[in-house]
């Protein structure tokens, strides 16, 4: 970094971080001339209006109508402005597309845990490649935390209980800085790492080096074995029922991210924080047409085998559009 | 209006004649007198916003030489808290959340409008006292006791509450007891702030002298009166989320807790499937109208002494007026732009974005308004328009500074950033409390019958203004280097941030500096009271009712009850024979 250069912004590293400034400054050049106006306008009143002889008098009103409207609309119509720019780069940030790579985050007191789709497992570091979207799907395990990734203009709360996401393109290999931006107690200020962006072919190496072993995808698949999730889901997600028998829960190859009807005739789409839900919660939104027998998982799986769960019954989705 | 006013006037005076002498304990204590309740409310106000703002001096220590032992200072508070001398984090993070909750709760809301509110208000409408006296006095024993208890907290195990102003769950919910006693502090002082709302608008519609008719209100009343409905209407919700933390702290109730938490290794035992973001949204329904709260008696404060000190009315009243009533009415539907990245999705963030970019526009209207008031006055640089005059582009620093923030693009470099805290800082510190100055310095004589010293005053300003911008520039250099808030080290610990925090130092000594500089303002204020300058009812030669009443003014206020015949502001009209023609002046006397 170079320290003589007046330090205003860290540098830049992703796609979005360009437009995310462009905005800033140009609202900030804003802010810069109305000041100006202002501590303009306050100094020549004070000055050209003091009073300079005991008996001076106040002159009435003298502003006419058209100053008075003016600054009313000439404001709205800067602010509506920008705010349609503004939104427009929001909804960008918010949208991944659909080349995105889902990588998992969990937040605790007071570390970052992460996933690899490929399985690897990271505290405090990710390793990402360059140029790839990345989607990170973050929840916390306790209170909230916040990922946040100045060189990427990237930001977004991990809230206990469920899952939010941002994404991001990284543009330049290197570390970078990342934070928990929501205090979380005690040790919130220590609660630092780095995203670690490298060559495509570097980030492969370091997969390989490393003791990952088995996918997300995989891990899920055994531990919905382990659970025994099969004897209701049918075998692979698949709604059939074991040995012949009729299934006794609903099919979850296909389910990821469509709509579902539950039994109180509300409908909900069965994102992430659905299927988490009806792991650690089944009684709370159940599927229409079927008994509520399930048991709860709560105790049984951790959040990174929540989200390895929730990686498997998302890739049989994909298998299926396949 | 004003023929329903006139009774109560009678049974006032009446009551006067009956009790002239309450003794002591019901006279300066247990008073039921509007004056002596704002008077109680702004001292006790005052002295909460130096403990508040000696708890900043403290972390500004740690901040600028993060874990050197402090002198002598550091022994004195004990090893739990200091150790060697040198802070812990949980006693830099109790200081936080305490400096939050005591500058807002107990010390600028209490002296702006329980203070100003209180003593002001009636007088300038010409009432002999608030519509409910006594509920009057219950506002403030329970805003006492509220105080009382805030205190308390920091004498139980554990320390005080230290998940910051916001309380944010589930870190409030899992927090040591202090958070507990915060909560009941909280429902303590939102009950006298209720209180206290219902009675300003009663007394408001219901108490004007006759012929005050709404548009002859000062925009000091206006104000006031906006800010009495966000107080009734926005604090219920917060009322309510309290308790509802409160239960699921002592009660087991989960409001704001997902199951399945697992805190330090250990399962935390909620299961009842609550919702974190509830209370982010039921605080902020409340904490945003806040913000309004804090800062609308400002404007009303400043308008009058503008007014006063350029001889000339405040120019565009009406449009004033309005714009106050809109500001208060949009400032309910703004409070999410606090919650950007929790995820409550994109649709959410455009909505609460556009109202935000709406809001900034009534704000508009009044600073250019108060700025436009100056053009062809006279103007005279007394102490309370010294502050009043600074009071415009600090507010208009605040303010601009804001409009990034409130685009959720342009917020996410910035939010939770120091960016965030010299934002707000530039609207609550050199803005709301410089114009809670200039109120001081304007109506101490109507309270005492004496003046405040002109030079002491303008000797508290000039470093006031210099060391608060001292303080608060710096932090948006950091800010947008990305050091975060609530750091107990101040960024020390940020490799990227090591550029900047050598900043740290220099707004430490602005702090301090601002700590010294308000020595002459305490000196000032006792010694005035006693031996200030002599001064008749209206030593400023205002044209608004509370200079018709004598200085200090009676129980029941006026010596004859006034009669309004004029707008608020009439000062310099072409024809009549003094520079100001006051309110309760008839027209037969104005010539």
């Amino acid at each position: 970094m170079n320290r003589s250069q007046l330090p205003l912004f860290p540098e830049s590293a992703s796609s979005i971080a360009p437009e995310v400034d462009a905005l800033f400054y140009a609202w900030t050049a804003v802010s810069i001339f109305f000041t100006a106006l202002i501590a303009i306008l306050i100094l020549y009143f004070i000055v050209r209006y003091r009073r300079k002889q005991e008996d001076d008098v106040g002159q009435p009103e003298r502003a006419p109508v058209w100053l008075e409207i003016g600054w009313s609309i000439i404001p709205l119509v800067i602010a509506l402005a920008m705010f349609a720019w503004g939104t427009q780069v929001f909804v960008k940030i918010y949208r991944p597309p659909s080349d995105a790579v889902v990588y998992y985050g969990v937040g605790k007191q007071w570390m970052w845990k992460f996933q690899h789709p490929t399985g690897q497992r990271e505290i405090n570091t990710l390793h990402v490649p360059v140029g790839q979207s990345i989607q990170m799907k973050l929840t916390s395990e306790d209170v909230i935390h916040s990922f946040f990734v100045p060189a990427f203009r990237v930001k977004q709360d991990a809230l206990p209980g469920r899952y939010t996401s941002i994404w991001f393109r990284a543009t330049k290999p290197g570390t970078y800085h990342l934070f928990c931006a929501e205090y979380c107690g005690g040790e919130h200020s220590k609660m630092i790492g780095s995203v670690i962006v490298l060559e495509p072919r570097d980030y492969e190496a370091w997969l390989a080096g490393g003791q990952g072993g088995q996918t997300m995808t995989l891990s899920g698949a055994e531990l919905f074995q382990q659970l025994a999730c099969q004897t209701c889901h049918g075998e692979n997600g698949s709604g059939a029922g074991m040995a012949g028998m009729a299934a006794r829960a609903p099919r979850l190859a296909g389910l990821y991210n469509t709509e579902v009807t539950l039994a109180d005739g509300r409908k909900v789409i069965a994102d992430e924080s659905y299927i988490r839900e009806s792991i650690l919660n089944p009684m709370a939104k159940v599927t229409a047409g079927w008994q509520p027998i399930m048991p709860t998982m709560q105790g049984q799986v951790t959040e990174e085998q929540l989200t390895q769960l929730i990686a498997y019954v998302r890739s049989l989705s994909q298998q299926e559009v396949k | 209006m004003a023929t329903k006013a006139a009774p109560a006037h009678h049974e006032a005076a009446h009551d006067h004649a009956e009790h002239p002498h309450p003794g002591f304990w019901r006279q300066y204590v247990f008073s039921v007198d509007h004056k002596v309740i704002g008077i109680q409310y702004a001292v006790t106000g005052l002295l909460f916003l130096l403990f508040g703002f000696c708890l900043i001096m403290l972390m500004r220590w740690q901040l600028a030489f993060p874990g050197r032992a402090l002198p002598w200072l550091g022994q004195l508070l004990g090893e739990a808290r200091m150790p060697g001398g040198s802070m812990l984090p949980e006693f830099y993070n109790e200081l936080g959340a305490m400096h939050g909750t005591i500058m807002v709760f107990l010390g600028v809301v209490p002296l702006a409008v329980g203070g100003f509110g209180n003593f002001v208000l009636p007088l300038q409408i010409g009432a002999p006292d608030m519509a409910f006296p006594r509920i009057n006095m219950a506002s403030y024993w329970s805003y006492f006791l509220g105080g009382i208890t805030m205190l308390a907290s920091f004498f139980v195990p554990g320390g005080a509450a230290q998940s910051g102003w916001t309380s944010y769950a589930p870190l409030a919910v899992i927090a040591g007891q202090g958070q507990t006693i915060w909560l009941l502090g909280m429902v303590l002082l939102i009950t006298s702030s209720l209180l206290g709302s219902i009675n300003f608008i009663v007394t408001t519609v219901q108490l004007r002298a006759p012929g005050l008719t709404w548009f002859r209100l000062p925009f000091f009343v206006w104000a006031q009166l906006v800010t009495s409905f966000l107080l009734l209407l926005a604090f219920p919700p917060l009322e309510a989320a309290g308790i509802m933390q409160l239960m699921d702290r002592v009660a087991g109730s989960s409001f704001f807790m997902p199951s399945g938490l697992v805190v330090s290794g250990q399962q935390v035992a909620y299961t009842g499937g609550g919702n974190p973001l509830l209370w982010q949204h039921l605080f902020w329904f409340l904490a945003h109208p806040e913000v309004y709260v804090l800062i609308l008696p400002a404007f009303g404060i400043v308008a009058e002494v503008i007014a006063n000190n350029t001889r000339k009315p405040v120019f565009g009243y009406k449009m004033m007026v309005y714009a106050v009533w809109f500001l208060g009415f949009m400032s309910f539907i703004v409070w999410a732009h606090h919650m950007f990245f929790t995820g409550m999705g994109t649709t959410m963030a455009a909505f609460f974005q556009t109202t935000t970019m709406i809001i900034s526009i009534p704000s508009v209207v009044l600073l250019s308004s108060l700025l436009l008031s100056l053009w062809g006055g006279s103007i005279r640089f007394n102490a309370p328009m010294l502050f009043a005059l600074a009071f415009l582009p600090m507010f208009g620093i605040g303010g601009l500074t804001g409009l990034p923030l409130g685009l959720s693009a342009a917020d996410i470099p910035l939010h939770d950033t120091y960016y965030v805290i010299g934002h707000f800082h530039y609207v609550v510190a050199p803005g709301t409390l410089f114009a809670l100055f200039a109120g001081i310095y304007y109506w101490f004589p109507k309270a005492t019958g004496r003046k405040m010293n002109d030079f002491l005053g303008k000797l508290h300003f000039w470093p006031s203004l210099i060391f608060m911008n001292g303080i608060f520039m710096p932090m948006f250099i950091q800010g947008l280097a990305g050091v975060s808030r609530r750091l107990y080290d101040g960024g020390a610990s940020y490799d990227f941030a090591q550029d900047v925090i050598h900043w740290n130092v220099f707004m430490s000594m602005s702090a301090w500096g601002l700590g010294l500089s308000q020595i002459p303002f305490i000196i000032n204020f006792f010694r005035s009271i006693k031996h200030g300058e002599k001064v008749g009812d209206n030593p400023w030669d205002a044209t608004t009712l509370e200079w018709a009443a004598p200085s200090p003014p009676p129980h029941g206020n006026f010596i004859t009850e006034p009669s309004v015949h004029r707008g608020p502001y009439e000062y310099s009209v072409p024809g009549h024979p003094s520079d100001f023609t006051p309110q309760f002046l008839s027209a037969q006397k104005a010539g």
